[in-house]
Formats: C-alpha cells, structure tokens, sequence
C-alpha cells in the first residue's frame, strides 16, 4: 500500500466506514493515521465527557456527522438527577467556530437548549440532519430556529423527547422554497400542530420517505396527507379517532392503497381501531411495526392486522402467537407491558417467548418485559435461536424465581450465553445468584453491554463479569449486593470500558475514594442528590455507602459543568 | 420518619399506581389487606424525595420493615424499566380509560372512590412565567401543598449551575400558597379549567390536576375571588 499515492489510499478508506474497522485502520502505521483523519466523515462520542470538543477537532478537522451520547443509560428510567450534564452547548459553539462543515449531528441523552439550536442553524450552511432522541431542555422555538434557517435540511428527526411545546408555527417556518425534507418526526410533541402547515410542506416534499405524527393531527388529515405523499416508506400515525365519519376511513383506505412503498408503520397513539383495517392492503409489505405506543388496540384488531404483515422483520406489540405463526421472517421484537388495568387475557409469560423462538428462527434482537418465568422455557429459548444479539429480558417483579421450580434463574440465563454466541447486550432480571455471573464471564465473550438488577449474591458475581467479558464496554449495576472489593479488584479493566453505573449496592466512600486515587484518567462521579454535603462530614465517611455511581474512562479530566449534586473524586 | 414511612405504606395499600399488572390471576381487590400477590396490587412510583436519606434499596428494606413481602416492582424507583415517554404514555390512556368509565363504577364510599380515581399520572408538566422551559414534577412524590410548593421553589428560584433557563436566586422564600408573592401558584384541571392551587384537599387536587403553571400574581385576577373564597376552607 506504500507504493499509492494517498489520494488512493483515501478512497480505499472511503469503503470503511464502521468506526471500529476506521479505528483499527489509524492504527496501521502513521501514514495512514494521518489519511484517515483527514477523510473521517463520520465521528462517534459515546459518552461526551471522555473528550472535549478542542480535541476532536484537532484529531479529525474534517468530518461532516457527529454523534453525541450523554447521560447513563439509566437516566431514562429517572435514577439521574435534573441538571447531571451532557449539555451540547460548548460542542456547538466549537463547532461553529471552526470551519467544520457538520452536516448531521445526532444525539442521545443530551440537555439541548433553543440557543443551541439556533447556534446550530445559523453556523453550518449545509446542515442536513438533525436526529434527537430522549434529549431536553428546548422548545419548539428552537425547532422553529432549525426550520428557517437549515436550507438544505433533510432530516428532523425527533425520537421521545422533552420538548417545550409553545404551540407556536414552527412548521410554518420552513420556507415556501424549500423542498428537501426526506424526514419529519414529530411524535414526541405534545401540542396542537399547524395542519396547514403541515400539508403544505408535505406537499412540497417530493423526497419524504419517513413521517411520523403527534397525537394531534387527525383521521381526516391524515388521509390528505397520504393523498400527498404516496412515496412514503416509514408512517407514524397520530391520532386515529374512532370516527364517526366513515367517509374519512374510505378516503383513508384510498390514500394508503397508493402507499405501495409503506414498509413500516408505527404510532396510533390515541387509537381507536376500528379503521385499523385501512392499512390492511399494505400489511403484506410492511417489515418493521411499532405498536408499543398503541395502547388502545386490544387483542383481536391486532391480531387481525399482524395476520396481514407476512413480511414483518420488527415489531413490538401483544399478540405474540399470531406473531410466531406469521412473522416468519422476524428480526426484532418488543413487547411492553401495555394493560395498566390488569385486564385477564393480556398476561404476557414464557410461554409467549417459546413461541416466538419457536417461530421465529431469524430473530435476533429482544426486549420482553414479562410476569413470570421458568428456566425450562428460557432453555428451550436459547435451543431454538441461537442467533440472539440483543436479550433482554424484564421480570416485572425484583428476586422473582421460576415460578415452577421455585429455583434462581441462573440455569435459564446460563444457557442463553452459552448457546448465543454472538451475544451482545443482555439484561437479567429475576432471582438470580452468583452462579448466572459465573456463566456470562465464562460463555459471554462477545458481550458489550450488561443491564444487572436485583440479582447476586456476593462480590464473586461482579468479578466473574469483569474478569470474563473481554469485550464488555458498558455495566449498570442497580440495588446488587456488589462492594468495594469487587469494584477494586482490577481497576485497569475500566480502561477498557466505557463505563460503570452502580447505583444502591454496597460500595463505600471509601473504596470510591480509593478507585479514583489508583485511576487518574477515569472520572469517578458520586451522585448524592439528598444531601450535598452529608458526605463530607464526620469521620465515617469511609465506610459510608455511595447511593449512586457513575465511572467512565476520559482523556480530558474532570469535567466543569457538574451541579453541586455530583462529586467527582 | 419512620412512622411517616409506615403510614405511607398504609396510604399505598389502598392506593391506585401506576399498576403494571398484566392479567393473569393475581389482581387484588381494592381494599384488600395485606400485600397479596405481587401484581395485584397497585402501588406507586416512588422518587429519592420519598425516602430523603436513604437509597432505593434501603427503601425497600424500611418496605419489608413495615411488614410488606420483598421488593415489589411497583414500589422501586426507577423499576420497571421503561422509558418515562413511554410510562406516561401507558398512565394517560389509563387516564383516558379511567374517565370513561368513571360513568359506569357504582359509587362506592367516598374513600374508594376517590382511589378508583387516582390513576395517577406520574411526572406532570410545570411551566413558570418567564421561563423558557418547563420542568417536570412527581405529584406522588409529595403529600401536601406545602411539599410541593417547597419543590418548585427549589426547582425554579435556587437555580443550580447547569439548569437552564431559570431565573437566579431569591433571598426570601417564595410563599406561592398564601398570594403574597410575586408569583401565585396556579394548575389546569381535567375540564381545561385554570384555578388557583390550594383550593381542594390535597387528595382531590392531584386526582384532577393535569399540569401546573407559576404566574405572576398581576395575571391571576381572573382567579382571586375564588381565592379569596377558599380563604375560609382548610387545606390539607
């Protein structure tokens, strides 16, 4: 390769665009660390404290995408305090100051405020796409900002989060000229929306593939919609009244018999089901539905819509039998717990998951929150789909055990390593000690990312983890009775990682103290939002249990921003 | 602190939550003593601000203190995990659902009735004049106005480094009960209507509230009467 000039080179690593595959490319010789700086397109963060925007841009000057992750994981389900960081402010201003040329910023967990947005739609010319999931702190003021000024925007994509909805006309702002947009998500808006506007803009936008609605935008305008935009691939409905109006579910039914490019349909987010069967016709090519927002579809529309979708690849919903006898070619389910009322026939067990493996010989990826479980069905699982990547399972109940055997679930889970051997993410629940730990460090050699709760015995399980999953990048540990001597035992293991939650286990003070003397180039953040200055009093403090940590690697030290909540040691 | 744990526990039995239950046998009645199966029992997403010096787990062990069975799934912070976007969502539409059929239930006795309707909806949205962003605010993880009142306070006038948006600090604490203040204190209720907050016992407040707005006492005229009015009636 030393005898091309670089411009080949360059183009050779054009056709290498996976992070880890650039990542080992740099690292071939200097030569070509310094060619694939230059021609990085695309950067990814994974936690925006491990390095500073100065840095990145003296490492790769010219990218054009930045994907940015923010908080823990855990931060969705509450655990992280309001104000912890992950503010995108100072990566925007840096941006903007330099002569980037950004044209997609994607970002999770992040506090985004209407100034960053602004910022963000006044520096870089060709900025393309915006994609925010599970972000806060802005309004649609600042999505008014994106739609003035981004020329040549192509994506908004706004994926469950907080916005500030001012029931403004931020759809409005989008130019009568413009006409690039490809995709639009709103769902995660809770306000009233401009039909108007949004027809109007629809209308003009002959390259939109992806659509997803708010809970505000109707039957009847849904229909007109469709009648604009029969190109489109990925449909999010809104509001799906039950109406009265069945001439709106003709002209619905109509609209969507033109949409022969729909191949996936998500949303009904305040659905009456009745005019579900307007989608019927387009079932057969649809391979991705996302019903988890539905909650008002009962049993039996489900299923007759599911019974129409032979080309499913991702779903989440109930009416999982239907799903296994249908969805041949499944790839990835998800099943919520949906009936708050604890309706009779809705309960969703083991024997659902047996059915779905035994149906289902593709599927690779699990989320299935469930009452109850038993290690023969978790056994049979791991027999028929040895292809899992993803396996998370969630028994509803902490320490349940199988319900048949009254045992621990380790066999259960035990075989779900052994057999998956490409296994990547996992998440256990249920009654479990440390002998589960003890076969995900020995058979779990793929694994990137463990979610642990309630579950353990002693600090042997967290050490037959760390000291078994070569790969492992990110652990969150909550309520285990995990302490200091685990957490102490190799402390060089978290520079391989990308970090560590534990949160109510039995870590002391003290060790965390310990950890961070030994570990210069780790943060060790202690989250105390109860009492600030608790842990600094008296003489105990040594022995005194941190309720939250959070550790992660970084090459730029303590970070500024943390509230008065957070110490970092 | 103790005794106040215990009598919420005491409260939570006979409470509505946000019940993940999903069939299956194990569904209590209301009313019934005991902890029962697990599932059947609703019982409520509770926040740090519940148990202020003790951790998630340790709230579970003060659980099983008072006499309840190991930690259920509905008495744990942050458990189930499943996405707040996405727990709201479940808890509007039982929301929705509990209003339709709020017609059809028989009237039980005032205590009852009361529970069967509190579905309570978790987070509900705060909004302050002046502020470009709203917070959000566990109703459930509070027991009377004056909790409440002290959380917002705290929330929008004691900014910390990193919240955005909010205004700087106040000297003097903020009184936003008794209308002598700057700001009054104000929620939308489940008719759409705007009305002063401190008017209805606790109980009944956070069964009807749907979000809660910080305004500046000069806008709240069209609601001093009312306010005036509920100077005579106690509040919880």
């Amino acid at each position: 390769m030393n005898y091309f000039p670089d411009e080949v080179i360059e183009h050779v690593f054009d056709f290498v665009t996976s992070h880890k595959d650039r990542h080992s490319i740099s690292l071939v010789c200097k030569s070509w660390f310094k060619i694939e700086r230059y021609s990085r397109q695309n950067v990814f963060i994974g936690n925006c404290y491990a390095i500073n925007p100065e840095r990145l841009l003296r490492r790769f000057p010219c990218f054009k995408s930045l994907t940015l992750k923010g908080k823990p994981h855990f931060a969705d389900f509450n655990l992280v305090p309001h104000g912890w960081g992950g503010f995108v402010q100072p990566w925007i201003e840096a941006l903007a100051r330099s002569r980037v040329g950004l044209e997609e910023l994607r970002l999770k967990r992040m506090v985004v405020t209407d100034e960053s947005l602004e910022l963000l739609s006044r520096s870089f010319v060709n900025f393309k796409s915006l994609v925010l999931v599970s972000c806060e702190g802005f309004s649609t003021d600042g999505l008014a900002s994106i739609a003035s000024n981004c020329r040549h925007l192509q994506d908004l994509d706004l994926q469950e989060n907080e916005i500030d909805d001012h029931r403004g006309q931020w759809l409005s702002c989008f130019p009568e000229t413009y006409t690039s947009l490809v995709t639009l998500n709103f769902a995660c808006l809770e306000g009233e929306t401009n039909l108007v506007a949004l027809e109007r803009l629809v209308a003009r936008s002959p390259n939109l593939r992806s659509l997803k609605l708010n809970r505000a935008v109707p039957l009847d305008a849904l229909a007109r919609l469709m009648a604009c935009a029969p190109q489109i691939v990925d449909l999010g409905v809104g509001s799906y009244e039950d109406e009265q109006d069945s001439e709106s579910c003709l002209k619905l039914q109509a609209a969507i018999r033109k949409c022969t490019s729909l191949r996936s349909l998500s949303g009904f987010l305040e659905a009456a089901p009745h005019c579900l069967s307007a989608f019927h016709p387009v079932c057969h090519n649809l391979t991705s539905l996302n019903l988890s927002y539905a909650a008002e579809i009962h049993g039996s529309h489900l299923i007759k819509l599911i019974e129409h979708c032979k080309k499913l690849q991702r779903i989440g919903d109930k009416g999982l039998e239907v799903v296994a006898s249908t969805c041949k070619e499944l790839q990835e389910l998800r099943v919520f717990p949906t009936d708050l009322q604890g309706g009779g026939n809705t309960a969703v067990t083991e024997d659902g998951l047996v059915a779905i493996s035994a149906g289902c010989p593709k599927l690779h990826s699990i989320l299935y929150f469930c009452q109850q479980m038993t290690n023969a069905a978790l056994i049979t699982v791991a027999k028929n789909c040895p292809n899992f990547i993803r396996f998370r399972l969630c028994i509803l109940e902490p320490h349940k055990p199988d319900h048949v055997t009254s045992q621990p679930l380790d066999e259960g889970f035990g075989a779900i390593v052994q057999a998956c051997k490409n296994l990547k993410r996992l998440s256990v629940s249920g009654l479990l000690t440390d002998q589960v730990f003890l076969y995900i460090g020995m058979y779990a050699t793929e694994l990137e990312m463990l979610s642990i709760a309630f579950a353990g015995d002693t600090d042997k399980g967290m050490l037959y983890v760390l000291n078994g999953c070569k790969k492992m990048r990110k652990l969150e540990i909550r309520d285990s009775p995990f302490g200091d001597a685990a957490l102490l035992a190799d402390v060089n293991k978290y520079e391989t990682m990308r970090s560590l939650w534990m949160s109510s286990c039995e870590v002391t003070l003290g060790g965390c103290k310990r950890l961070a003397r030994k570990a210069p180039w780790l943060n060790v953040e202690i989250i105390n939002e109860n009492d600030n200055n608790r842990m600094e009093e008296n003489g105990y403090e040594g022995r005194q249990k941190v309720d939250k940590l959070y550790l992660y690697r970084t090459v730029v030290g303590t970070r500024v921003d943390a509230p008065p909540f957070v110490w970092i040691l | 602190m103790i005794s106040e744990l215990e009598m919420e526990k005491a409260e939570s039995e006979l409470e509505l939550g946000l019940g993940l239950s999903l069939g299956g046998g194990t569904a209590a009645k209301i009313g019934k003593p005991g902890g029962g199966g697990a599932w059947g029992e609703r019982g409520r997403l509770l926040t740090a601000k519940d148990f202020p010096s003790v951790g998630s787990k340790r709230a579970a062990d003060s659980a099983s203190h008072a006499g309840a069975s190991p930690p259920r799934s509905s008495q744990v912070v942050g458990w189930p995990p499943i996405g707040s976007h996405r727990m709201n969502s479940l808890a509007a539409k039982s929301a929705r659902e509990e209003e339709g059929e709020a017609g059809k239930k028989k009237v039980k006795d005032d205590e009852t009735k009361d529970v069967n309707k509190k579905v309570q909806v978790g987070f509900i949205k705060v909004n302050m004049d002046g502020v470009a962003i709203g917070r959000k605010v566990d109703l459930n993880a509070h027991s009377s106005y004056e909790n409440l009142a002290q959380t917002l306070e705290d929330m929008f006038f004691r900014g910390n480094p990193g919240t955005i948006g909010l205004t700087g600090q106040f000297t003097k604490p903020l009184r936003l009960l008794d209308g002598s203040s700057e700001f009054v204190l104000t929620y939308e209720d489940k008719e759409g209507d705007w009305m002063l907050v401190g008017d209805v016992p606790w109980r009944m407040f956070i069964t009807s509230v749907k979000r809660l707005r910080v305004m500046k006492t000069s806008e709240a005229n069209g609601l001093a009467a009312r306010h005036q009015e509920s100077n005579e009636r106690q509040r919880k």
